[in-house]
């Protein structure tokens, strides 16, 4: 009976009592919703119509000659309404919180972008909405907290803990465990209990399924590999999703290195953490020895979580993908090349997966396609590059 | 027969809750010893977590200071050993999942038999999860301790029926920490646990004056405190002993006078 929760050895539904209703409420609602027609139809139209999908898949030649590798392709996530891939989650999530009759949604938020998505969701769907955001990613985000604000959301800073993402979601859970009966915890990533790595899976898969669409249109083969950052995984997971099948195609996570693996600064879960159970499911975390969830550190307030998702650790279990580390110098430095290069600000948790393309490309023969989900974009981060630069500008 | 069955066996039980390791592991025993001493049935003791998901404030605080003060499970354990010389009160340990699977589930629930723990309430591990530990339990006559919620609805059956040492009813929606009022129909959750099972049912969360555990105790077999301990833990630190004594001789007295008045009725 357990089985259908997991991915081979992890997932599962490790939640309070209090919340264990209300989350095979959500199951069996979404098994319901998702193969109905009016659902897919509505939700479809709001991807198409709202969002602005699909996104494009553009050919960066100038980056693709500079490397003089292999030709890259970057799926333009940056591109949908509220400049990122959470959209597309968050119109999922909102549309069938109102089939479920609920009046109120509720999220976590780490560099604000889920935050963001949420509210506008909220807005449109006409729905209450309540974010909770780190006191320090209020800060280093204070941008994004006004415009939550301004689409109507309540934001709540929150201060336990280490004031990031892993507390904003340990807040929203215990906000959640408070009222279940009228809200929905619409969670940003694949992470937590199950159905939600699923759920926000199958909404994300868009990402590959027009990705793989548009690349055997355009270049009649499938890519060498596809390339995406990774926190808690959801870009990445839509980005792979519908090429784990294609086993000639290599899915690789980036994730965030900080000032560096072997230092105590970074969030690199797949690299230095290891197994564990934490907000709701068995995965692979940044833990110290007895168990404690380790305080992380990124550059990216989006990838600055401690855990990765259940399907992502599977796949890594199984060797269908493999994560590596990018480090925040690495990074930074890919938000301003893929800037100079193509004329795209990519957000500073996409330059990530940008960072390991400039590594990989000019390795490959120029016969092979490399494609890169840029996540978002990074008018949200240019002040914090400045000032990583030494540059103090007024945002 | 485990243990904790004994904490039952005078009446009404009062569980008095408090995180190992406020503010050190010293006095956290002495609390401990005091509570027994001022009429405390069963002790729960906190295994400090780092993200602790079911607490309200007042916990969490405890939480970060036991782990300022490295409270980690090898002392936890030398504590337990070592209180065990004086009392033989029903001990039972409330922990998040994590620190457990961490630490090992064989060398936990057999380090927990050698300290003569009697049981172990794990917050985020419910029914569905809990095959996780049940063996190493079973092998050690460790009781995992089941939660059922104001929203467990059609849960409380299958829950009840497997539950063993005592059932954790949880008064209200939300997290840990003191409450004035508390609006559940427990009653009638109360009715629906009696009908799968007669092991003891204690009623927790959100608990802090007499008069709650009176009337929560009249209706159930005993009520669990934890918020309103901490708090005074939290005041008064290393000193805190004699003032936990008396506020849980007052709890106490209240459950036994309301006992007592049920009789004369």
């Amino acid at each position: 009976m357990n089985n259908n929760t997991k991915f081979g050895e992890f997932g599962g539904q490790y939640v309070p009592e209090i919340l264990m209703n209300e989350i095979k409420n959500l199951e069996k609602s979404y098994e319901y919703h998702k193969n109905n027609g009016s659902f897919i139809s509505e939700l479809d139209d709001l991807l198409k119509n709202y969002a602005g999908r699909p996104s494009l898949l553009y050919f960066a030649e100038n980056m693709t000659k500079d490397l003089g590798g292999a030709k890259i392709y970057l799926k333009r996530e940056d591109l949908n309404h509220t400049g990122s891939h959470k959209i597309n989650n968050v119109l999922g999530q909102a549309l069938l919180a109102k089939k479920m009759g609920k009046k109120r949604i509720i999220a976590e938020t780490g560099a604000g972008q889920h935050g963001v998505a949420a509210a506008t969701a909220a807005a449109l769907l006409g729905l209450e909405c309540e974010i909770f955001m780190g006191k320090e990613d209020t800060l280093r985000q204070s941008l994004n907290v006004y415009r939550m604000e301004l689409l109507g959301a309540k934001v709540h800073t929150v201060e336990s803990g280490t004031q990031t993402l892993k507390d904003a979601v340990n807040e929203a859970m215990r906000e959640w465990s408070k009222r279940t009966e009228d809200t929905l915890y619409v969670i940003g990533s694949v992470m937590g209990p199950h159905p939600f790595p699923m759920i926000v899976r199958d909404f994300q898969s868009v990402i590959s399924r027009e990705a793989r669409e548009q690349i055997l249109k355009l270049e009649g083969k499938l890519p060498s590999a596809v390339i995406a950052c990774v926190g808690g995984g959801s870009n990445a997971m839509g980005m792979f999703y519908n090429f784990i099948n294609d086993k000639s195609v290599k899915l690789i996570g980036c994730e965030a290195a900080g000032l560096g693996v072997n230092t105590d600064k970074h969030a690199a879960s797949m690299t230095k953490g290891r197994m564990g159970i934490f907000h709701g499911m068995k995965s692979i975390f940044c833990q110290d020895e007895y168990g404690q969830i380790a305080p992380v550190y990124s550059i990216s307030a989006g990838l600055d979580y401690p855990g990765i998702g259940p399907e992502h650790a599977y796949l890594n279990s199984i060797g269908r993908a493999s994560y590596i580390a990018v480090t925040d110098d690495e990074a930074v430095c890919a938000f301003e090349y893929l800037s100079k290069t193509e004329g795209i600000i990519p957000a500073i948790e996409s330059a990530h997966a940008v960072a390991y393309a400039m590594k990989t490309a000019p390795l490959m023969k120029k016969d092979e396609i490399i494609i890169v989900c840029l996540s978002g974009r990074g008018d949200k981060d240019v002040a914090a590059i400045a000032k990583y630069r030494g540059r103090k500008i007024n945002e | 027969m485990s243990n904790i069955s004994n904490a039952f066996k005078n009446g009404k039980a009062f569980i008095g809750f408090l995180t190992a390791g406020d503010p050190d592991i010293e006095t956290t025993k002495q609390c401990i010893l005091k509570m027994e001493e001022a009429g405390a049935d069963l002790i729960e003791i906190g295994i400090p977590f780092s993200d602790p998901i079911a607490e309200g404030s007042v916990i969490q605080s405890a939480n970060i200071r036991a782990l300022k003060s490295n409270t980690f499970l090898d002392k936890i354990f030398e504590a337990v050993i070592d209180l065990r010389k004086k009392t033989d009160i029903p001990i039972v340990f409330l922990t998040y999942i994590n620190p457990v699977f961490n630490y090992g589930y064989e060398r936990f629930f057999s380090d927990c038999k050698e300290s003569k723990t009697d049981g172990l309430i794990i917050p985020d591990l419910p029914f569905e999860e809990k095959h996780e530990v049940s063996d190493y339990a079973r092998n050690n006559d460790i009781d995992v301790i089941s939660l059922i919620a104001p929203t467990s609805d059609n849960r409380i059956k299958q829950i009840a029926k497997e539950a063993s040492g005592f059932i954790y009813l949880v008064s209200s929606m939300g997290v840990t920490g003191v409450r004035s009022e508390i609006t559940t129909d427990l009653k009638t959750i109360v009715g629906l646990i009696r009908e799968q099972t007669d092991i003891p049912v204690a009623i927790g969360f959100g608990i802090n004056t007499p008069k709650q555990a009176a009337y929560l105790s009249k209706i159930s077999d005993g009520v669990i405190v934890g918020s309103a301990i901490v708090k005074i833990i939290e005041r008064y630190g290393k000193n805190s002993p004699e003032y936990v004594y008396e506020y849980v001789k007052s709890m106490k007295n209240a459950i036994k006078s309301n006992m007592l008045s049920n009789i004369s009725i």
